[in-house]
C-alpha cells in the first residue's frame, strides 16, 4: 500500500492518450452509438419517435426490404469468398516469391504490385470499366490477339458475371496488402530456423509448407480478418463501377450500396435515415460476430513462436 | 495602438459597406439555383434584359453545386438567410418546401395563365388547388438520327412503328452503322430514353398517366406492358456488348458517327451540336399506324418560386411575372437549346434541331414521365424499379409481363390510390 501511494500519479499517460481517445471517440464511437440509436427510432410526422425493434421487423418482415437485404448479404458473402480464395493465396505466393533470395528486381516488383492499393477507388473503377468496355476497351483486342476473342463478353453488364468480375478487380487492387504483410512476416523468420531446417534436409517447397507457413499463420489470420471487415464495409468500387442501383438487376448489390440507397436515397427515392441506420446496425453486428468468431475460436488456437 | 487601428478599419469598412447599399437604393433579389452551368447566361443575357426594363430592381444569381443544393437550401431556409427567389426541383422536393411554408403560393401571379396544366403539374399540389413555382423549362424525348447515314442508306424518317423497325433492319443489314446507340449498363438510359420515350404513345399520354395515379389502370394493363414488349424487340439492334455500354459510351458512339439512331432527350442537343461532324435530324416516337394521335414526353424539369419569407416579395413577383413572359422564354430557350420553355406562347428558336423537337408540341399531345408524380413517394421506389426492370427487359432477364407484374406488386405494397 505504502509503495503504491508513494508513486506519483502518472499524468503523462492520460495526457498522451487523450488526443487519440478524444478524436476516436468523437468521430468513431459517438457516431456508432448515434447510428444504433437512430435504428430504434422512426420519423412519424417529422418527429423522431421511439419504435423499439420495428425497423428491424420491417427489414426482415417486409418482402420489399428483406429480399434486398438477403440479396445484398448473399452477394457480399460471394464477394468475400472470392477475396479469400483468390486474393490471399496469391498474396502469400507473391510474398514467397519476393522473399526468395534469388529473385532480382525485388523492390521493383514489390512497388509495382503495391501501387494499385494506394490508388483511389474512383480511378480503379473507371480504369477497369474502360479496360473491360466492349466498345473502346483493350480487353477485347488483347483477347483477340491470343485468339480468345470468342470468350469475351461484356462482363460488367451480365448478371451472372458482374459480381465476380468486380470482386476480381478488387482483388487486383488489394493484393498488395496481404503480400506486404506476409512478406514482412517471412523476412522476420530468423536465419537459424531456416538453417536448422536445411541441416535436417528440408528445403524448397517442403520447407515452405513445414517451416515457413506455420510461422506466418498469425499474419494470414490478421489478413483474413482485415479482408472480412473490408469486404463487408465495401461500397466505393461497386458505386463507381455500377452506380448506386448496383445493376444489372441488383446482381452486384452489396450491403454498402444497399445502405447508401436506404440512407441517402437515390434519384426520386427519398432517403430514410432510420432504415439506413437499421441496415448499418446489421452490418455492424455481422462484422462484430465475424470478428468475435475469429478472436475467440481461431486466434486462440494459433500457435505463436517466440525466437 | 494596434486595436485602435483595427477598430477604425472595421468601423470604416462597415460604414463604407452601408454606403454601398445606400447608394444603390434599389431592391436586390437573390436567386438560389443548382444550375451553376447557367451562370453566364443569367449574368450576360437574362439579368441585363430584366434590369433594363425594371430599373430599381437588381438581380443576383447565386448558384450552389447540384449535389449540395437541396441540403444547403434547406439549411438557409431554416436560418432565414435564403434568397428571395428559389429554383424549384420538380415534384416532391418542391412540394415539401411548399407544405412547410417555405414557398409562397403563386396561383394568382400574373403570367401564370401562360402555362398549361401539364406544364404546371410539377409544382402544383396534389389536389391542383395551388401552384407554387413558375415553370421554366422542360426536356422532350424523341430520337435523334444521323442524317448522312439515312441519306446514304436511302432511308426515310419513320413515322410508324413498322417503318421504324424496317429502317432498323435495313441499317443492320447494311452493317456500316450500329442501328441504335443505347446501353443498359447505367439502367436509366433504358428507362428514360426507352420506356418513357416510347411509352406515352401506348398509354395515351396524360390519360394513361392520370388513370394510373387514380388507380383506374395498372402497370400490368396492355397499354403499360406493350412498351416493354417493344423495348424487348430493340435488343438485336443495339451495339455489341450493350450490356456494359454506359451513357457516355452511347453518346460517343452516336457523335462519332458509328450509330445511326440515338434514343434521346432534348438536353443532348447542345453537346451533340458541338461534337457531331454530320447533319442530325430528329423524329418523335413512332406511332402504331399512320394517322394515330402522337404523344410525347415533354418533361418539366426546372421552375422558379418565391421564398415565402422574402422581404422583397413585390419586386420578386415582378421578376417572376417576367420569367413567365415570352421574352424570358425566348432568351432562355435560345441560350440553352434543348431546354424548352413551357410557355404556351410559341418561342422562336435558332437551333434547327431544337426547332424540330419543339415542333412536335403542335401535332402531338404532351405528357410527363409517368413515374414522377406521386408514384415514386414510397418504397420500393417506382422510378428506380422502372430503371432496373427496363434494363432487365432489354437484357432478356425478365419478360415484359414479368417486369410489369413486379412493378405493380411493388407499387401495390405502399400506394393506395384515392378512391
Amino acid at each position: 500500500m505504502a509503495a503504491a501511494s508513494n508513486k506519483p500519479f502518472r499524468w503523462h499517460i492520460g495526457v498522451f492518450l487523450a488526443p487519440a481517445v478524444l478524436v476516436y471517440t468523437a468521430i468513431m464511437i459517438l457516431p456508432l452509438f448515434g447510428t444504433l440509436q437512430l435504428s430504434l427510432f422512426r420519423s412519424v410526422e417529422q418527429v423522431q419517435t421511439f419504435v423499439g425493434l420495428a425497423n428491424f421487423r420491417t427489414l426482415f418482415g417486409d418482402p420489399n426490404w428483406s429480399f434486398n437485404f438477403w440479396n445484398a448479404l448473399k452477394n457480399n458473402v460471394w464477394f468475400f469468398i472470392i477475396h479469400m480464395v483468390v486474393q490471399n493465396p496469391i498474396g502469400v505466393m507473391l510474398a514467397a516469391l519476393l522473399s526468395s533470395p534469388k529473385l532480382r528486381f525485388t523492390a521493383f516488383y514489390r512497388t509495382a504490385i503495391f501501387i494499385p492499393t494506394i490508388l483511389s477507388f474512383v480511378i480503379v473503377g473507371f480504369a477497369w470499366k474502360l479496360i473491360l468496355s466492349p466498345i473502346w476497351g483493350v480487353a477485347p483486342d488483347l483477347m483477340w490477339l491470343v485468339g480468345l476473342k470468342s470468350l469475351f463478353t461484356p462482363w460488367l453488364g451480365k448478371e451472372q458475371y458482374a459480381l465476380t468480375a468486380l470482386s476480381l478487380i478488387s482483388v487486383w487492387q488489394f493484393v498488395g496488402i496481404p503480400m506486404m504483410l506476409i512478406y514482412a512476416a517471412l523476412l522476420s523468420i530468423p536465419e537459424e530456423v531456416i538453417e536448422a531446417a536445411e541441416c535436417d534436409g528440408i528445403t524448397g517447397w517442403s520447407q515452405f509448407w513445414k517451416i515457413k507457413l506455420p510461422l506466418i499463420l498469425p499474419a494470414i489470420g490478421i489478413i483474413s480478418i482485415l479482408t472480412f471487415v473490408g469486404n463487408f464495409n465495401a461500397f466505393d468500387l461497386i458505386y463507381t463501377a455500377q452506380g448506386a442501383l448496383a445493376g444489372p438487376n441488383y446482381s452486384t448489390d452489396i450491403l454498402g450500396t444497399f445502405l447508401y440507397r436506404a440512407f441517402f436515397g437515390f434519384q426520386l427515392q427519398v432517403g430514410d435515415p432510420n432504415m439506413g441506420a437499421t441496415i448499418a446496425t446489421m452490418m455492424f453486428l455481422i462484422i462484430l460476430i465475424g470478428v468475435c468468431f475469429y478472436l475467440f475460436l481461431v486466434q486462440r488456437r494459433l500457435r505463436r513462436y517466440q525466437f | 495602438m494596434k486595436t485602435k487601428f483595427l477598430t477604425a478599419l472595421l468601423l470604416g469598412s462597415s460604414v463604407l459597406g452601408f454606403a454601398g447599399v445606400a447608394s444603390a437604393a434599389d431592391v436586390s433579389l437573390n436567386v438560389e439555383s443548382w444550375r451553376g452551368d447557367d451562370l453566364a447566361i443569367w449574368k450576360d443575357k437574362l439579368i441585363p434584359a430584366f434590369e433594363a426594363k425594371n430599373p430599381g430592381i437588381k438581380v443576383v444569381f447565386a448558384p450552389s453545386a447540384p449535389t449540395e443544393y437541396d441540403a444547403a437550401l434547406g439549411a438557409k431556409l431554416a436560418a432565414g438567410s435564403a434568397g428571395d427567389l428559389i429554383t424549384c426541383r420538380p415534384f416532391d422536393k418542391s412540394l415539401e418546401l411548399y407544405k412547410k411554408g417555405d414557398l409562397a403560393d403563386l396561383t394568382k401571379l400574373s403570367g401564370m395563365e401562360n402555362f398549361s396544366n401539364v406544364a404546371k403539374s410539377a409544382w402544383t399540389t396534389d389536389d391542383g388547388s395551388a401552384t407554387f413555382c413558375v415553370p421554366m423549362a422542360s426536356v422532350i424525348h424523341g430520337f435523334i438520327y444521323n442524317k448522312d447515314a439515312f441519306e446514304k442508306l436511302g432511308l426515310k424518317v419513320p413515322e410508324t412503328r413498322d417503318e421504324f423497325f424496317a429502317a432498323l433492319d435495313k441499317i443492320k443489314a447494311d452493317g456500316t452503322y450500329i442501328p441504335m446507340a443505347m446501353g443498359t449498363k447505367d439502367l436509366w438510359e433504358a428507362a428514360t430514353m426507352g420506356y418513357q420515350n416510347i411509352g406515352p404513345n401506348y398509354w395515351k399520354g396524360e390519360d394513361g398517366r392520370l388513370a394510373l395515379i387514380k388507380g383506374e389502370q395498372k402497370l400490368t394493363d396492355k397499354d403499360w406492358v406493350e412498351p416493354y414488349a417493344e423495348l424487348a424487340k430493340w435488343k438485336p439492334y443495339l451495339g455489341d456488348g450493350f450490356e456494359a455500354q454506359t451513357y457516355p459510351d452511347s453518346q460517343n458512339l452516336f457523335t462519332l458517327g458509328r450509330a445511326a439512331i440515338y434514343p434521346a432527350g432534348s438536353w443532348e442537343i447542345g453537346l451533340f451540336n458541338t461534337q457531331a461532324q454530320f447533319k442530325m435530324g430528329a423524329f418523335p416516337p413512332p406511332v402504331g399506324k399512320a394517322g394515330d394521335t402522337c404523344y410525347i414526353s415533354d418533361h418539366t424539369d426546372i421552375g422558379i418560386g418565391l421564398n415565402a419569407k422574402s422581404k422583397n416579395a413585390d419586386a420578386a413577383k415582378t421578376f417572376l411575372t417576367w420569367v413567365a413572359s415570352p421574352e424570358f422564354a425566348t432568351i432562355y430557350a435560345n441560350a440553352l437549346p434543348g431546354f424548352f420553355s413551357l410557355n404556351s406562347a410559341p418561342v422562336k428558336m435558332e437551333d434547327p434541331l431544337a426547332q424540330e423537337f419543339v415542333s412536335w408540341r403542335e401535332k402531338c399531345k404532351p405528357s410527363i414521365r409517368s413515374t414522377y408524380q406521386v408514384l415514386s413517394r414510397g418504397t420500393p421506389n417506382l422510378e428506380n424499379e422502372t430503371w432496373v426492370e427496363s434494363a432487365n427487359v432489354i437484357n432478356g432477364t425478365d419478360t415484359p409481363e414479368v417486369a410489369a407484374e413486379k412493378l405493380q406488386k411493388g407499387l401495390d405494397s405502399w400506394y393506395k390510390p384515392a378512391k
